[in-house]
């Protein structure tokens, strides 16, 4: 067949580079709804759930169970259960119904009633949804800071740079696992550096991640898997109840800690039993809830590119957001994987998240090239900074972050290798060189950087688990070393496990180390006129974006 | 085997040049209309048929304590035959075993049936192992090397991006795993990296790992796959 050349330019278009299949239940490859999805139902005796989503209690497999024990209100159930899902759905948009009442009628539904009413919803209807029902007045945002070398001195300064763009929280991990105390101690510090208050965590396996959290070099945990079918929890050697279990022995040390879901995991896995996407979300969600966690980051996360391929697979993204939204869960909205090719693709994926605002609305944006993101790469990365200060300023929408100064970048980013260099030289652990935190300090990725001697890093970072070094040495080390301001805010890290208000929902902390949560600052939308709007300081804020032509030099 | 490579092809629609091959044969002039791709709702399985390992000798644990075993998919080299970018599972085991051979180590390859999950593949390898260190390969070419004591999620090297994959990677994989073995200290292999491989190929790697999943028989457990 002789070739259009319209056809030919649509071909060559990066968005056909991208990955769809077309919908097959059996395997999973089904967004909203599938049609061996369960009907919802619930019966109770005797204070006890013993039939659920059409399954009674002597057929349950072990999230059934933990679902019908611990996440529904068994008081409200049968009230909550009897309302139509298309009534919820219809409040859920409705700027009368306020989100506490919503709240309250959901504390009683099952995961399938959960999945029905957001099959009423449009994608603006669920944008409509997250605005009133996220849990924290004002969104956020949260950042990845990796590179490909395992770098730490460029982990402190890109921490530092994301910090003052505007990130409340910043999340690591690492190329080489062993790496992983090293990582952690350069992302606190450097975080510190760039501006006081910012959460750390370091992604690892679970057992070190702990560990980390527990010496005081991480500040929150995000890495709690859960999955929506019993054959991928099984795989992972996990439980609902061990992850309920891990979830309290953070909480006994006084960590702030979410969950982490999302859907097409069971997809990938080959073990969603036929159900949908979403519906097999809504069980995780659930069961995040049942364990007593805070929060959740989900939206498909590092699944994307299976839940993207289908139809309305976006619009599934931003109704987990919401389920998780309306179930009380601090959300944290991915948006922190790689998704497509088209640049207009990608960037409407995360406008559902960034116009209602979520309590972060990326649960990793690339505070560094992608090349350099160890996640595999986010939907946004540092190049993409000027992009979305430009999209805050255009639509006067509170992203999370603000516009910032070359100088302010230069400063922040030397002082944070600086330390580095000088925590690992007191406490004895590999050297860092000038010339690397030169290099460090001017880079734009590890491209510009310098290698490190990866063997003396990896010896290093098992002596500081040899010799249980802990954030208070980190504290010590800055403070002999004439970074007293950053060994303040690190120790004031410290005290917010003692404090312990940083553990309520949606938590962040200012730059005074003042806790705003959805408890002290809940949100409060109903409708205009109310709930947070972009006004004063902040817009003046955003409003500088560099680049702003001077009528004077016409 | 050659029709799980059709199927595979067929339904995902994820690469640009297969896209355009295709696009010759439709007869609407519409290359891409889903229409050219068979719909697969109702269907159970992508391979109809489920291998047999019944007959096929049961691994056991190895003594020497120069052995690192290579433990691969359950349908390595049967019902799929090329790593997601393509290279052939014969050369991929041949550059792990060479790996370890030139570090003077001895390779044992086994086929683990009881998961497909690359970490628990590479742990249970591991333990096979004479001296505790193993190599996981899923079919899709996703390599983790493990120590039989460590976490099960933890690893000593891990290679998440399939399609990044080289023959020089694996060879260099089946080395660092004889230099472990030996008590060296080993410079990980550094990393790759490419942000557009999930949009590009994440589909793909699902059905690659449901068609790996299908063909697992936890009841056998783990065969010995060298000289079959």
């Amino acid at each position: 067949m002789k070739r259009s050349k319209r056809i030919e330019a649509l071909d060559a278009r990066p968005v056909n580079l991208d990955g769809y299949i077309n919908e097959w239940p059996e395997m999973g490859f089904v967004a909203m709804s599938s049609p061996y999805d369960p009907k919802p139902s619930v019966r109770v005796e005797d204070g006890k759930i013993v039939e659920l989503d059409g399954k009674q209690r002597e057929d349950f497999d072990f999230i059934d169970q933990f679902i019908a024990d611990y996440a529904i209100n068994i008081d409200r159930t049968e009230k909550s259960m009897a309302i139509s899902s298309l009534d919820i759905a219809r409040m859920i948009v409705d700027i009368h119904v306020s989100r506490k009442e919503i709240l309250e009628i959901i504390s009683g539904i099952t995961p399938a009633k959960m999945t029905e009413i957001m099959n009423h919803l449009n994608v603006v209807e669920l944008m409509m949804g997250m605005q009133k029902i996220r849990a924290r007045r004002t969104p956020g945002n949260q950042a990845h800071i990796t590179n490909l070398k395992d770098d730490p001195v460029q982990i402190a300064a890109d921490a530092a740079e994301g910090a003052l763009r505007g990130f409340a929280e910043e999340e690591t991990t690492m190329g080489v696992a062993r790496y992983a105390p090293l990582s952690a101690m350069a992302l606190l510090i450097g975080s510190q550096v760039g501006r006081p208050g910012v959460l750390t965590q370091c992604s690892a396996e679970e057992a070190t991640e702990l560990e980390l959290g527990i010496r005081g070099l991480t500040t929150y945990a995000e890495t709690l898997s859960v999955y929506g079918t019993e054959k991928v929890f099984i795989d992972g050697d996990d439980t609902p109840y061990s992850k309920a279990f891990l979830n309290s022995a953070y909480a006994s040390r006084g960590l702030k800690v979410r969950f982490t879901s999302g859907s097409g995991s069971e997809v990938l896995m080959g073990s969603s039993e036929k159900k949908s996407m979403l519906y097999l979300e809504c069980r995780c969600l659930f069961a995040t809830k049942g364990a007593g966690s805070q929060g959740i980051q989900n939206g498909s996360v590092s699944c994307i590119g299976v839940t993207g391929s289908v139809p309305a697979g976006i619009r599934e993204v931003i109704a987990e957001n919401l389920v998780a939204a309306l179930l009380g869960l601090e959300c944290a909205s991915s948006n922190d994987q790689s998704f497509s090719n088209s640049d207009m693709r990608r960037t409407a994926r995360t406008m559902l998240e960034f116009l209602p605002g979520t309590d972060f609305i990326f649960s990793g944006y690339a505070a560094e090239p992608n090349y350099d993101n160890m996640f595999a790469g986010s939907n946004f990365d540092a190049e993409d900074f000027d992009d979305y200060n430009v999209l805050q300023r255009d639509m006067q929408v509170d992203g999370g972050l603000k516009p910032v100064t070359e100088e302010q970048v230069i400063h922040v980013r030397n002082k944070a290798a600086r330390a580095v260099q000088a925590v690992f030289r007191n406490l004895n652990l590999s050297p860092v060189s000038d010339e690397q935190v030169e290099a460090v300090t001017y880079a734009h990725g590890s491209k510009d950087t310098l290698p490190r001697d990866v063997t003396a890093d990896l010896a290093a970072a098992e002596d500081v688990l040899k010799r249980g070094i802990t954030g208070i040495d980190v504290v010590k080390a800055l403070a002999e070393t004439g970074f007293e301001d950053v060994a303040a805010s690190v120790l004031n890290m410290l005290k917010q496990r003692v404090a312990g208000d940083y553990m309520q929902t949606a938590a962040i902390l200012d730059k005074d180390f003042h806790v705003m949560s959805g408890v002290n600052t809940p949100n409060d939308y109903m409708g205009p006129g109310t709930g947070y709007r972009v006004d004063g300081e902040r817009w003046e804020e955003i409003k500088h974006i560099p680049h702003i032509i001077n009528p004077k030099d016409m | 085997m050659q029709i799980n490579e059709e199927l595979v092809r067929q339904i995902t629609n994820a690469v640009l040049s297969q896209m355009s091959q295709t696009g010759g044969s439709s007869v609407s002039g519409n290359a891409v209309s889903a229409s050219d791709v068979p719909s697969m709702a109702g269907q159970d399985r992508i391979n109809e048929e489920k291998t047999s390992y019944a007959d096929y000798p049961r691994a056991k644990k190895g003594t020497d304590p120069k052995e690192v075993v290579i433990g691969v998919g359950a349908a390595f080299q049967k019902e799929i035959t090329k790593t997601i970018c393509g290279i052939p599972l014969d050369d991929v085991l041949r550059n792990v075993k060479a790996g370890i051979e030139e570090e003077g180590m001895i390779p044992r390859v086994v086929k683990i049936l009881d998961t497909s999950d690359v970490c628990f593949m590479a742990l249970e390898a591991a333990k096979l192992s004479g001296s505790g260190i193993g190599v996981g390969i899923q079919s899709k070419g996703t390599t983790v090397i493990h120590q039989k004591d460590l976490y099960p999620l933890s690893n000593l090297e891990l290679f998440p991006q399939a399609p990044l994959m080289t023959l020089e990677t694996y060879r260099q994989i089946g080395q660092n795993a004889a230099k472990y073995v030996k008590g060296e200290q080993v410079v990980p292999i550094p990393c790759t990296n490419d942000p557009m491989s999930r949009p590009r190929y994440q589909v793909k790697a699902a059905l690659m790992h449901i068609a790996e999943t299908e063909q697992l028989d936890p009841e056998v457990g783990a065969v010995e796959w060298e000289g079959r």
